[in-house]
């Protein structure tokens, strides 16, 4: 019966009063469910909102409990202020943006480097996996794609003491390129499961007609395989970032410095007393609002990266 | 897969091509082990060269790795070109899985102490001792099973949420993208956000909230219980959209004509979804599970910043009680073995689960 009504379709011969009950019950229907949604998209919003507005609030505003902006209370820079990214602030010296900007950049190649690298070896050994039959003694292709899905059971704890000693004796602590293999190694498994979801469905006709004409198999993956696979590298390199991005463990332990990345900073400020409430809030802004617009603006590729090899 | 997989070409490789090809393996093989033999000469003292770092043996490793990929396509033709697609990761994964682990076991059995002057010793199975009599670590251990649990309640909204989005509705792609938000934050900030500012005693608008409804005096980190709870709703504020995604995905891949069966066979919503709908979507929501377990034992980030894994312990992970082992008391010896052990039990752990759930799919298809 109400199976029915979600097609809007009430039985043909039913008489008029059961007709506009199950309108009725069809509208009701559509209340409830956009109820639910809407429920749903305010707590999933509202932390949002609730830093973004804070970090234009002051300290009166908190504490009573403020919350709509020029209504409530009036907007001020403070908080950008205090971190030198306020439209006065912007262009005189500052001392905070200055260690703001140095961990945002480091962030910001830890994160494109390791998902650069990951893409590139996960690529190839995904494509090598999907097209060839491997024998490196006993393990054949399924051991090998399973020795590379399985790191993904590591917790990073187990990994996090050794690397730190052996980082140590490598000089490779409290540097970028040490965070970078790191990250590669973290993202390496998801790369791989994505990118041979994304071989597996091209056909190797195409492939068998370039090596006919007389192509290596090296010149037929970079000609002809790479440009169609192109949007399951860009879904795997975007699930990259984003899993890099907001990596906090490594970056906590394997990092003094120099190299530290967004989220230990907002940890070690989180954890200090007495910080100001609109300080921390910018501060959590600036660090997320890349991570937002990513989110808002290549959904697509995130949720393909999300769902490679479960539609099946 | 589409079709059948290529097969390597048999071509006439001249052999001084082959014999070139072979040279260069055991040249590079060589190399390798005389530089790792002589830094370890130089650091137990018996040479003293005065390496600075043990840098050269990393270079060494990835000219060696690259000699024995060109040596591969010298001596092997085509099938080494197939070689050298997987053999970048393998390499680079082996170096820095492989090592590490042997290197963490060694580090385990030993009671290294960043502070102690006295420098490390191996002491057998003392760390395994300390560790069955560590009333900490069986808490923590027990909190895992907690948290992995309130998964299936995740799952749960999850599923419920999915079939919303899946509904015939307007802007579905707004929708999408305010549900998935969450899932981009990184956990750090989500502490601050959520933990230390909406859940805040005084001015926090979840303790306006509570007070409101009629909790005198909320807090939301004192109690045991409380506190794991409001972990739990960060930890899952963030990973239900992740959830989600990959049960949306399952439901837009559902055959059309079974639902449209289900129609004309009269049967209601709530039987059509129990009969058609949930068993067609097991597959998908045992993947999302398993993968939401794996990713749950994890679980740190949010712990160790909002509430340090206190009340007594109440909070704390398995991680996170490693790191505050590791961060206040530098002791590397006990957390590695720690981290050893939680292994193991991670890896019994997950292999169980998918025989189970293996079993189970079976029994139900």
């Amino acid at each position: 019966m109400s199976a029915e009504v979600a097609n809007g379709v009430a039985p043909r011969n039913a008489p008029i009063s059961s007709r506009a009950a199950a309108t009725g019950a069809h509208i009701i229907e559509r209340v409830l469910i956009y109820a639910a949604l809407a429920l749903w998209t305010f707590i999933a919003l509202f932390p949002l909102y609730w830093t973004l507005s804070t970090s234009f609030k002051l300290g009166r505003d908190v504490t009573q409990g403020h919350l709509i902006p020029w209504l409530d209370f009036q907007p001020s820079w403070k908080g950008f202020q205090s971190l030198g990214l306020s439209p006065d602030t912007i262009f005189a010296h500052s001392n905070v943006r200055d260690e703001f900007l140095n961990k945002f950049f480091n962030s910001v190649i830890c994160s494109l480097g390791a998902s650069a690298l990951a893409v590139v070896i996960g690529s190839l050994a995904a494509y090598g996996l999907s097209r060839f039959d491997y024998k490196f003694g006993v393990w054949r292709n399924k051991d090998i794609s399973f020795f590379f899905l399985s790191q993904l059971i590591l917790p990073p704890v187990v990994l996090a003491m050794p690397f730190l000693i052996l980082y140590k004796e490598l000089a490779l602590l409290d540097t970028r390129i040490g965070l970078i293999l790191v990250y590669t190694l973290m993202v390496l498994p998801i790369v791989i499961w994505v990118m041979r979801d994304q071989f597996d469905t091209i056909p190797n006709e195409i492939e068998q007609a370039a090596l006919v004409d007389g192509c290596s198999i090296w010149g037929a993956f970079f000609r002809i395989v790479l440009p169609i696979a192109m949007p399951g590298m860009v879904a795997a390199f975007i699930l990259s970032i984003v899993l890099c991005w907001n990596e906090y463990f490594f970056a906590s332990l394997l990092t003094g410095f120099d190299a530290q990345t967004l989220p230990v900073m907002v940890a070690s400020q989180t954890g200090s007393q007495g910080i100001n409430w609109w300080t921390m809030a910018a501060l959590s802004t600036a660090a997320i609002a890349p991570l937002v617009l990513i989110g808002i603006f290549l959904e697509r590729y995130i949720v393909m990266g999300l769902t490679a090899g479960s539609g099946k | 897969m589409t079709g059948g997989k290529f097969e390597a070409a048999h071509e006439d490789l001249s052999e001084r091509r082959v014999r070139l090809g072979r040279w260069l393996f055991r040249l590079a093989t060589l190399l390798l082990i005389a530089v790792v033999a002589l830094q370890t000469l130089d650091a137990a003292g018996v040479l003293t060269i005065g390496f600075a770092n043990w840098r050269p043996v990393l270079y060494t490793y990835i000219f060696w790795g690259v000699a024995l990929g060109s040596s591969q396509i010298l001596t092997r033709g085509e099938a080494g070109q197939q070689a050298a697609f997987v053999l970048p990761a393998l390499l680079f994964t082996a170096a820095m899985v492989i090592f590490p682990t042997i290197f963490g076991l060694y580090i385990a059995f030993t009671d290294w102490n960043l502070n102690a002057q006295s420098g490390h010793h191996f002491n057998g199975f003392d760390n395994l001792r300390t560790l069955w009599g560590d009333s900490y670590f069986w808490n923590a251990l027990s909190n895992m099973a907690i948290y992995a649990l309130t998964v299936l309640v995740q799952y749960a909204i999850a599923f419920g949420l999915a079939l919303l989005l899946n509904a015939d509705i307007r802007a579905r792609k707004f929708f999408r993208v305010a549900f998935l938000l969450p899932f981009m934050l990184s956990p750090v900030a989500v502490s601050w956000m959520i933990g230390k500012s909406i859940m805040e005693n005084r001015f926090g608008p979840a303790a306006t909230f509570a007070r409101a409804i009629g909790w005198e005096n909320p807090a939301f980190f004192t109690s045991p219980w409380i506190a794991r709870t409001s972990i739990v709703i960060m930890d899952s504020w963030v990973w239900i959209p992740f959830i989600v995604i990959m049960l949306l995905a399952g439901l837009q891949a559902l055959p059309v004509d079974v639902k449209e069966a289900a129609k004309v066979d009269g049967a209601n919503r709530w039987q059509s979804f129990w009969e058609i709908t949930f068993p067609l979507m097991l597959p998908v929501s045992v993947t999302a599970i398993v993968l939401r377990v794996i990713f749950e034992l994890k679980l740190a980030d949010i712990v160790i910043n909002v509430t340090a894994g206190g009340p007594g312990g109440a909070t704390d992970t398995i991680s996170s009680f490693i790191y505050r082992e590791y961060r206040d008391r530098s002791n590397v010896g006990y957390a590695t073995m720690i981290a050893e052990v939680y292994l193991i039990i991670i890896i019994i752990f997950v292999t169980l689960l998918l025989k189970a759930l293996g079993r189970f799919m079976q029994k139900m298809t």
